[in-house]
């Protein structure tokens, strides 16, 4: 665990990270350090330079405003994991937080370290799909009045490790409407035993009105490049009681969603985790919907 | 004082400074001038060496020394095998320190940077540059015997290292006469062991006094000194090793490295001191494994479910090269206790020793008695299966009566002490054996899974006497020795050749020396771990070090106690016959207010003002313990799992252990004992595994691959114990350091196996991972 040298600048403001980004190539910023720091020590990737936006309050907090959840994108996980706002709001994303790594990754990890790092295995990149988040990011542009703009969860992911970032830019934040009292959120993983890393996770927020379902978001992830939505078990779901039988018939559809591209290891093969995602999707809306009790 | 403190769950005295940052392990020591060792490894499993080209690492910024294959030759002697099992053809092939001409597996060192400090060693690797020839490789010890396959060593055809065979009775005739024959392939997977400190070496050379000193994280620093003395061709007496503070070892630190020989020639080299720390990656590659079985296991029983016979094939993989203890691992320590806690009549153990191209395996927690209990238990359960009988009712049927005295097994080894059936009752009656089945069935109608896995074990340990050590080709003794010294104001100085790290021997040990001198346990400091003021010791593993380790302390201290004896009746003007010792007082027979205390005498000893004549000033004692056998602790586990049968999930629901080490010194370090052991035993069966791919690359070479066992994973552990001293050692103890990895694999396993068995799985290739059971269960028959 011996990283090559390396530059360490501090910055103080957004704008000044944004300038040092985009005065150094090849700089990268470092939040908590957590997916970072490893991949150096093991010299898997050789960074000239490390911005620290550790000191920036700005980018720290969660609120609630006109029904939408904020959180600055340097909010650790155990904050996400401590907070009211969060689990009023967004119960699956305050219990997601809960569930990444252990205490110490919590209390140095943060949501947009985590989002900007863009790995597969990650939690958070399915659950904040299904939660329709938007990601605001910052740019050199920013030095000037609206130089900021959104991108939506669906778009921000374009691959393993790859986002929709660029180079100079700083992802700042991330908003999301907040849970309505009909709607059922939950987030299920089959997670890795040395790790907690998910081998598959399955992401759902359901709209339920009368015991029907009238509206339905639902991603699987973990072993597909990016969290993938399960559009067409959407469409099932849309319209249908929810009971044991309609939840597995559309769950099963899953793997009309998946791609080609799919996952495996050592651990878990492609062929496994495949089927593993109809399941974790059935445990994931059982639970939302609170049919796992009588199961 | 008159209560004893033996028995007592008294808090451990190592814990306040393990705890808080106040223990100097080996990567703490900072010598003035102090440079730094990094190796280059391999990247390939086998490869031959074309050239190396190390120009540029010489030259870069703070580097002071490049050394190879070359530079060690005729310098450092090859790094030696200590255990050549007799009657085996063992082929001690020459391992290098570093690889001069070809690597053998991936993580062979091929040189050492020496620079000013560790990012600047680690960068100047980067710059050597060696030509290598990939060859053909091979890593599963049955496949490295087929003819054809990548051939290791010149001196080895075949690729194997030994082949040891030890049969007790005619197995040929017991399973001729058999009722029933059960067969079993059991694949013992490769394991890590990782300590939580990583291996590290500090050398420093004095050249005006030809002295090197080494700090090594060793589980035995004498026979490290031992074979550094070999290794380097120094005199033992110009060698001192310190091992005074290792994080845990499993094992893994009873080998002789070629890490801790190369950072030594190379502080021999430079005339300066040389620190060498394994990164946790290079601790993967370089630590050595653990198991790595392929097994063909038999069991022959008559149709009233009486076993009378066992017997194996067995390919053990004992890496590229012999590591220090590894020939003995899965010979001595596993091939005789086929017998387990069962009457059987003939035994047979029919095992390969094979070189492949992986890391070096060698003694891991349990060391040969995890895989000798998990094929005898496996065997057992299908042999119940076949019988229609109870598993536990089977068991129970074959286990030896009680014996106190010794008891004589087919395989060639004599029990010390034993009664295992009220241990089993306790067990089973704990669990509610017969209501856990009733659940069972009822889950099944239910289409649930559950199963229940009861293992009974008896295991050989507190290794041993010494004629029995030279016997079975260890090359060395298993006696232990103390020096017992009392201070002028009566506090005690224990001084212990073994070498605990982490256990908690140094509050054990004190309480017996307590209770022994009838002193309070906090005037007793225990020293431990260093060459230069302890005496002779063969170190901690076996679990040993109770049953040998304190049974040198307690003659040395009885020793002391009869010297204090005599000069208390000399001051009491007492004929020596009247004079009596109790809790820590010598009085006169009939006039108790005539006493002297120990702590007085310890006085009237050092300042040797008035002496009986003939008596030596001081007041302390050494001694030398060899046991006259081996200690044969046992037990039964049972464990309850719940098996998905959607996702292939496994929760093991409940872990029962119940185990008898004899009379236990601290109750609450028993149980941390065996919390740790089941825990592990547990991660070979659920989750470890060592995996090569096909070109011989690590897969599984990370925290991030290689799955150790984390507590939310796990069950409350309970923990029953009985007590059967063991008739032959000082304290009647027996040893507990390996009694939970020894039992609790198969227990879990077995469990595993039991839920599916309705769904047609009879086995299922550790470790027991989702995708594989889910399998299984799809194919309804083992994978």
């Amino acid at each position: 665990m011996f990283a090559t040298e390396f530059e360490y600048q501090r910055a103080t403001s957004v704008s000044e990270a944004i300038q040092l980004l985009s005065n150094n190539p090849g700089a990268k910023i470092l939040a908590g350090g957590h997916s970072l720091l490893p991949m150096m020590k093991l010299r898997l990737t050789s960074i000239p330079m490390l911005i620290d936006i550790g000191g920036i309050n700005e980018l720290r907090g969660i609120s609630v405003e006109n029904n939408i959840l904020r959180i600055g994108a340097l909010t650790t996980h155990a904050e996400i994991a401590e907070s009211y706002d969060v689990k009023d709001n967004a119960g699956i994303l305050w219990e997601t937080a809960y569930g990444i790594g252990d205490p110490q990754v919590r209390n140095r990890g943060t949501i947009g370290g985590n989002i900007s790092h863009a790995d597969p295995a990650s939690d958070l990149p399915t659950v904040l799909k299904v939660m329709d988040a938007k990601f605001t990011i910052q740019g050199t542009g920013g030095l000037m009045r609206g130089g900021s703009r959104v991108v939506s969860a669906d778009d921000f992911f374009i691959g393993p490790f790859e986002t929709d970032l660029g180079e100079n830019e700083i992802l700042t934040a991330i908003e999301m409407p907040v849970l309505m009292a009909n709607q059922h959120a939950e987030y299920a993983k089959m997670a890795h035993p040395a790790t907690s890393f998910a081998v598959v996770g399955a992401g759902v927020v359901l709209t339920v009105e009368d015991d029907v379902c009238t509206a339905a978001r639902v991603a699987v992830g973990g072993f597909t490049p990016v969290p993938t939505r399960g559009l067409t078990v959407e469409q099932a779901l849309i319209g249908k009681v929810l009971n044991e039988e309609n939840i597995a018939s559309a769950t099963i559809l899953i793997h009309g969603d998946l791609g080609s591209d799919v996952f495996g290891d050592v651990f878990a093969s492609a062929e496994y985790r495949q089927a593993m995602a109809a399941i974790e999707l059935k445990h994931a809306i059982f639970h939302a919907t609170g049919l796992a009790h009588h199961n | 004082m008159t209560t004893r403190i033996f028995g007592s769950g008294i808090r451990r005295r190592e814990d306040p400074r393990l705890i808080t940052g106040g223990a100097t392990y080996t990567d703490d020591v900072q010598l003035p001038g102090m440079l730094y060792a990094a190796m280059l490894r391999s990247p390939h499993a086998h490869a031959k060496i074309n050239s190396i080209d190390i120009t540029s690492a010489v030259g870069a910024r703070g580097v002071v020394a490049v050394y190879t294959g070359a530079d060690i030759e005729g310098v450092l002697n090859g790094i030696p095998c200590a255990w050549v099992p007799p009657g085996a053809d063992l082929v001690a092939v020459t391992h290098p320190a570093i690889a001069k001409d070809v690597v053998r597996y991936q993580g062979d060192a091929v040189a050492v940077v020496v620079a000013e400090d560790r990012y600047q060693a680690e960068d100047a690797l980067e710059l050597i540059n060696v030509d290598y020839e990939i060859l053909p490789s091979v890593t599963n010890p049955e496949a490295a015997m087929k003819p054809g396959a990548p051939q290791l060593h010149e001196d080895a055809p075949n690729n194997q290292a030994f082949h040891w065979v030890s049969e007790g009775g005619d197995t040929e005739a017991a399973f001729s006469a058999a009722d029933v024959i059960v067969k079993d392939t059991i694949i013992q997977q490769r394991l890590i062991p990782n300590a939580m400190e990583p291996r590290s070496a500090v050398a420093t050379w004095t050249k005006a006094t030809g002295e090197l000193t080494l700090w090594s994280t060793s589980q035995n620093p004498h026979i490290c000194r031992f074979l550094a003395s070999l290794v380097t061709g120094l005199g033992e007496h110009k060698i001192r090793v310190i091992a005074t503070e290792v994080g845990g070892g499993f094992g893994s630190k009873i080998p002789v490295y070629a890490d801790e020989m190369i950072t030594s020639f190379c502080s021999m080299q430079l005339g300066r001191p040389v620190k060498w720390t394994a990164t946790r990656s290079e601790g993967f590659q370089s630590t050595i494994h653990g198991r790595d079985h392929v097994e063909y296991v038999e069991m022959a029983a008559t149709q009233e479910g009486k076993i009378t016979g066992v017997r194996s094939k067995i390919y053990a993989g004992m890496g590229a090269y012999l590591s220090t203890a590894g020939p003995g691992v899965p010979t001595i320590l596993h091939g005789l206790i086929y017998c387990g806690p069962y009457d059987i009549g003939a035994t047979k153990a029919d095992v390969y020793g094979v070189f492949s191209n992986a890391t070096p395996t060698d003694a891991y927690r349990g060391a040969g008695r995890p895989e000798a209990t998990f094929l005898i238990e496996r065997l057992v359960d299908l042999l119940a299966v076949e019988l229609g009988t109870d598993p536990a009712e089977l068991r129970r049927k074959n286990l030896i009566p009680k014996f106190e005295e010794g008891h004589d097994v087919i395989s060639g080894l004599t029990y010390d002490s034993g009664d295992y059936e009220p241990l089993m009752d306790m067990v089973l009656g704990h669990a509610d054996y017969s209501a856990l089945r009733q659940e069972q069935a009822q889950m099944r109608e239910n289409g649930h899974y559950m199963g229940i896995g009861v293992t009974c074990y008896n295991e050989i340990c507190g290794l041993g006497p010494s004629q029995v050590a030279g016997a079975v080709g260890f090359g060395g003794g298993l006696w232990e020795s103390a020096i017992v010294r009392f201070h002028p104001t009566g506090k005690v100085h224990v001084y212990s050749g073994i070498s605990p790290h982490g256990q908690g021997e140094e509050t054990t040990f004190a309480q017996i020396v307590s209770d022994e001198l009838g002193v309070d346990v906090d005037d007793v400091t225990i020293t431990h771990g260093d060459t230069s003021n302890t005496p002779m010791g063969w170190g901690t593993y076996g679990s040993r070090t109770t049953s040998v380790g304190a049974g040198a302390m307690v003659i040395a201290a009885r020793k002391i106690k009869e010297k204090a004896r005599l000069l208390a009746a000399h001051l009491l003007e007492a004929a020596e016959s009247d004079v009596e010792y109790r809790d820590g007082q010598f009085s006169v027979k009939g006039s108790p207010d005539q006493s002297k205390s120990i702590q007085e005498m310890a006085t009237m000893a050092n300042v040797a003002w008035n002496l009986p004549e003939g008596m030596e000033p001081g007041l302390e004692a050494s001694a030398f313990y060899d046991p006259p056998n081996f200690v044969y602790p046992f037990g039964t586990h049972l464990a309850v799992v719940d098996v998905d049968k959607d996702n292939g999930h496994i929760v093991v629901r409940r872990y029962i252990a119940g185990d008898d080490c004899g009379p236990q010194i601290n109750p609450m370090i028993v149980e941390g004992q065996v919390h740790g052991g089941v825990v592990q035993g547990i991660g070979q069966a659920l989750w470890e595994h060592a995996i090569y791919d096909d070109n011989g690359q690590l897969v599984t070479g990370s925290m991030t691959d290689y799955a150790l066992p984390r507590a939310h994973l796990l069950p409350n552990i309970e923990s029953l114990s009985t007590v059967t001293p063991s008739p032959h050692n000082p304290l009647g103890v027996k040893g507990v350091g390996e009694t939970g990895s020894i039992a609790s694999t198969v227990t879990v396993y077995n469990a595993v196996i039991d839920a599916l068995r309705p769904l047609g799985v009879t086995r299922i290739d550790m470790p027991l991972t989702p995708e594989k059971v889910w399998q299984a269960i799809r194919q309804g028959h083992g994978s």
